[in-house]
């Protein structure tokens, strides 16, 4: 059932996508605008953060925005279930982004990589504990970019699922309803920032590896 | 008595996702008090915004994640 789900968000995505760019008109249609919009908002995000010769890897940001995202969304179809959810699925792509950027770091910057966890501003006795506490946290990342995702969206189903429990009695049912109605506003409003924060994290983490030095 | 103590622990760790809510809203408060002063500065901020706002997010997300394993895997 699962790579099932996944087929639909990677259908939906080629669909907005092929179907949105095959007018190609000055006056875009409903679809072509929404595909300019993301588009042109991740293109923004990822040059502003990265700067222009982070611009070279805007199709892998891209990617993972519009997977997670649409992922995301997925699951607000109700008795559905969102790849994004799993932390199987989370990991993989959060991991993904850690090798993919130390490897690159290590690729562009040769051994001067390493001053990304060597504070050249801090006092001079302070560097060794920082550069400690920055290869921890380094090497945390991964983890806290793929529980942060996987978390929130189990999270908010989660709570979706209490108040679900809460409709069966019938003296709270209307109230548990609303409660319904209004988390699942909430939802969608947390899927998107979940995938836009994966993503703004991914070109921070590009960033640190394009340009290492603080 | 032991899945009793998990229990509670459990429910110890759900502390940790109104410590988060605190941070949240620090965050947010704090955006929106230097947005209202300079309004001209505040959109190009939206990102520093996100990224402090998902930093404070998943240590709540990690203490709800405690409280999980608590819950079910321990």
């Amino acid at each position: 059932m699962r790579p099932r789900r996944q087929a639909i968000a990677l259908l939906a995505i080629v669909g907005v996508f092929v179907l949105g760019s095959r007018g190609r008109a000055v006056i875009p249609t409903r679809l072509q605008s929404i595909g300019e919009l993301i588009y042109g908002f991740i293109y923004k995000m990822v040059e502003d953060v990265c700067g222009k010769d982070g611009v070279k890897y805007f199709p892998y940001i891209m990617t993972l925005f519009l997977f997670i995202l649409f992922s995301n969304y997925l699951a607000l179809i109700p008795m559905s279930y969102s790849p994004t959810s799993m932390i199987a699925v989370t990991a993989i792509l959060g991991f993904g982004v850690f090798f993919a950027v130390t490897i690159l770091g290590f690729v562009k910057n040769g051994p001067a990589f390493l001053g990304l966890f060597w504070m050249s501003d801090a006092p001079a006795i302070l560097r060794p504990i920082i550069a400690v506490i920055e290869v921890i946290s380094y090497f945390v990342r991964p983890v806290s970019h793929s529980i942060r995702l996987a978390g929130n969206i189990m999270a908010g189903h989660a709570v979706l699922k209490v108040f679900a429990g809460f409709a069966a009695l019938t003296l709270v049912s209307p109230v548990a309803i609303f409660g319904i109605v209004a988390i699942y506003g909430l939802e969608v409003l947390v899927c998107g920032i979940q995938a836009y924060v994966f993503t703004i994290l991914t070109c921070v983490y590009l960033k640190d590896a394009l340009h290492p030095s603080h | 008595m032991e899945g009793q103590l998990a229990h509670i622990g459990a429910g110890l760790a759900a502390i940790g996702s109104g410590a988060a809510a605190i941070g949240v809203g620090t965050v947010a408060g704090n955006y929106l008090a230097g947005a209202l002063r300079n309004p001209s500065a505040a959109a190009g901020q939206t990102a520093t915004l996100f990224i402090g706002l998902a930093f404070a997010e998943a240590l709540g997300i990690f203490a709800f994640l405690v409280s999980l394993l608590l819950m079910f895997a321990v």
